[in-house]
């Protein structure tokens, strides 16, 4: 009878206690959402606004359509924006070598996994290159490349061999920088696979071993696909990391020598924020450009990951 | 004996500032907010004494001084007068004011270049007029020309040139005896601008320039050509040291320095640089470029650094008795003398300091530069302009072959802002 009498209290039972299951959830998503609204779903959306207007960030805009991007892609009569162009080819060559990370990283990943005295200080040694700052990494390694007084060429010079300037040469500049980028990218992903190795089933390992595996067969068959996430989250960070290197190319040769080591967020940044840079709409353009090649590698990465998780289950 | 002389000097322009205030007729009061950027050693500690002696000449107001780093105030300066925007502001003369005008952001003051006591900064008045209107008031300017080593010209028998074909002759020298002619640090590209305004005004003179600047004249004239080939004649003969597209214009100092080259086409703040570098009065000297076609009068790059009213400003009262402050002749002596900016007044009124590198600019652009002043390459070009205008001059000094495709892409760019 008592339980009766129960039955009766839910209306007297607040509203909220009622659509507690539903609306918590959501409770605690909203000042995530809110502000990832505010800092990057309304940016995104007035990036793509301004792209439409000829403005110098100060006055008025002025509505002129596509002719923003019809100026950088060359559509129409006009040629396609040359700065554009060598932009967009620095990003592939980016993109491309800037994935030599993940061999490299693997490599001294495997060399450093073995237990001898000291090794906690051999692996801080080969991660110490991320975490200090790009602009320092940068720093050091203009110092490297300088044409007279730099180390690489006191070694060049030291074996008989003509100095270089691989920054001063449209044709190297870009491949200097990557090589330095490449110096933190790798201990970033070593870091990735000294934790991954961690989780090696050693059961596997040993099976594979009485199987007679070994060298290279071992590493192929049974090592890497345990280390498949560790891979996936590497190519990951360096695909985002290649196309948003700005502080290496602005600190080592400010995208010179004449514009050759230019790629599209420093083009952007130079076109509307920079000392010269008073064309908003045009850099707004450029920055819905690299949005979309962005969104290319997202997409596929946000379908592998559910491709992954469907297999799961 | 430092102090004494600094509290006379005070006095002086307390005196000079004070007949100003009484005849603007009313006192100053609230409170008046500064945004500068002279954030170097010398100019910091001229802008925080200039704002320190303003505030007690007038008891009732209070100057609250804000100073942002000298580069990053190019970029910052559109942010700061925006929104809440301080009274006074840094920045440059000539088209490099125009985005700020055009938006409304610098504030007409005309009405105070019509105050009896401007008449005296008239030869700086076109460098502030746009639209016929003037946008700020000059507070210093500089000269650039040749400054070289003494004694490797002495050392080699040559006398300072005053024409080309002296230019050229003696450059052949300077490289016979083992060393670069000019040093040359084009990594910010701005340096090379300082090497075309020179050979194109020497060349096709200063009303051409203008032209040129102001879009009124395509990049493929021949007239711009010919600037090229008279350069490119300096760049075949190996007179610029090698790999400067690696170094900062002080990056490439010590190559002078060192002696390795044997000068520096530059702007007078060099000369602190080359006094901290070690080389005396002795080695150091100058001379103004020299003339490439004798028809043509010189024109002389001497940029000048200004303060601006924001048209937002709370404090206008206060911002005009500044910017008239600044600009009296005994603030001028002061704030250019040797031992603060070591820069030429704007002023005519006032005493150019006796350092022996502004007395020789004071005189080149008071007696020699009857072609006209130029503010520099990235002040008389549009923002845009400049920017890949200074980019196609460093491409031509590292690979000059390219010429024609460097000037199709400018006219390209020309074509694009001016039609």
């Amino acid at each position: 009878m008592a339980a009766a009498s129960t039955t009766n209290v839910p209306a007297q039972r607040s509203w909220y206690k009622r659509n507690e299951i539903a609306i918590t959830p959501w409770l605690f998503l909203l000042p995530a959402m809110l502000f990832f609204a505010v800092y990057v779903i309304i940016p995104i959306g007035q990036s793509f606004w301004i792209s439409f207007h000829e403005w110098d960030g100060l006055g008025e805009k002025t509505y002129i359509g596509a002719a923003n991007y019809e100026r950088l892609l060359g559509i129409g009569d006009q040629n396609m924006d040359r700065k554009f162009q060598t932009s967009f080819w620095n990003n592939l060559r980016w993109l491309v070598l800037y994935l030599l990370a993940i061999p490299l990283g693997l490599f001294i990943a495997l060399f450093l996994n073995q237990n001898v005295t000291g090794i906690r200080l051999y692996k801080s040694l080969f991660f110490f290159p991320f975490v200090i700052s790009q602009v320092v990494v940068g720093l050091v390694f203009s110092w490297f490349y300088l044409p007279r007084e730099g180390l690489l060429n006191a070694i060049l010079m030291g074996i008989g061999l003509e100095p270089v300037n691989i920054l001063g040469d449209p044709d190297t500049a870009t491949y200097g920088i990557i090589a330095a980028g490449l110096w933190p990218q790798t201990a970033y992903c070593m870091i990735l696979y000294l934790t991954g190795l961690n989780a090696v089933d050693p059961e596997q390992v040993e099976a594979a071993r009485l199987d007679g595996a070994k060298g290279p067969r071992m590493l192929w068959y049974v090592i890497l696909p345990q280390l498949k996430p560790a891979t996936f989250i590497a190519f990951v960070v360096t695909i985002i990391g290649a196309l948003r290197s700005f502080d290496l190319i602005s600190v080592m040769t400010n995208g010179g020598p004449f514009g050759s080591t230019r790629v599209l967020s420093f083009y952007m940044f130079e076109e509307s924020l920079s000392e010269f840079g008073f064309r908003m709409g045009f850099g707004a353009a450029i920055a819905v450009v690299l949005f979309f090649i962005m969104l290319f590698f997202i997409v596929y990465f946000l379908y592998s990951m559910w491709r992954d998780e469907q297999g799961a289950h | 004996m430092h102090s004494i002389l600094k509290t006379s000097l005070a006095a002086l322009i307390a005196a000079g500032v004070a007949t100003t205030a009484s005849a603007d007729g009313h006192g100053l009061s609230g409170e008046l907010r500064i945004m500068s950027d002279m954030s170097n050693p010398a100019p910091r500690a001229v802008m925080e004494k200039m704002a320190a002696d303003f505030d007690a000449l007038h008891p009732n107001l209070s100057v609250d001084l804000t100073i942002v780093d000298r580069e990053a105030w190019k970029t910052q300066i559109r942010n700061a007068l925006g929104a809440n925007p301080p009274d006074v502001v840094n920045w440059y003369a000539a088209t490099r004011m125009l985005p700020y005008v055009e938006a409304g952001l610098f504030m007409d003051v005309s009405d105070l270049w019509n105050e009896p006591e401007m008449a005296d900064l008239a030869s700086t008045k076109g460098a502030m007029t746009l639209d016929g209107k003037q946008w700020g008031v000059p507070y210093t300017y500089y000269q650039w020309g040749v400054y070289y080593r003494k004694d490797i010209y002495e050392e080699l028998g040559l006398s300072e040139p005053t024409t080309w074909e002296e230019e050229k002759a003696n450059c052949q020298a300077i490289l016979d005896s083992g060393r670069k002619c000019y040093t040359i640090g084009s990594k910010f590209l701005w340096t090379a601008g300082g090497w075309f305004d020179y050979i194109n005004s020497r060349t096709n003179g200063y009303d051409f320039h203008i032209e040129l600047a102001t879009g009124q004249v395509p990049w493929t004239d021949d007239r711009v050509k010919a600037t090229f080939a008279n350069w490119r004649e300096l760049i075949d003969m190996g007179a610029f040291i090698d790999d400067h597209q690696s170094y900062s214009w002080q990056e490439a100092m010590p190559f002078m320095i060192d002696g390795e080259a044997a000068a520096y086409l530059m702007g007078n703040f060099s000369v602190a640089a080359f006094r901290d570098g070690g080389l005396t009065d002795d080695q150091l000297d100058f001379y103004q470029f020299p003339a490439i076609n004798p028809d043509v009068e010189p024109a002389e790059d001497a940029p000048t650094d200004t303060f601006h009213i924001a048209s937002g400003a709370q404090n206008v009262d206060a911002a005009k008795a500044f910017l008239l402050y600044v600009t009296s002749p005994e603030v001028q002596t002061w704030i250019n003398g040797g031992d603060a900016l070591g820069q030429l007044p704007v002023n005519a009124k006032a005493e150019v300091s006796d350092d022996k590198f502004i007395q020789e600019g004071f005189n080149m652009l008071s007696n020699n530069a009857g072609g006209g002043i130029m503010q520099f390459f990235d002040r008389d070009f549009s923002a845009e302009m400049a920017s890949v205008g200074m980019e196609g001059l460093q491409e031509f000094m590292v690979f000059p072959d390219n010429l024609d495709d460097i000037l199709a892409r400018l006219e390209e760019t020309r074509q694009r802002i001016y039609n």
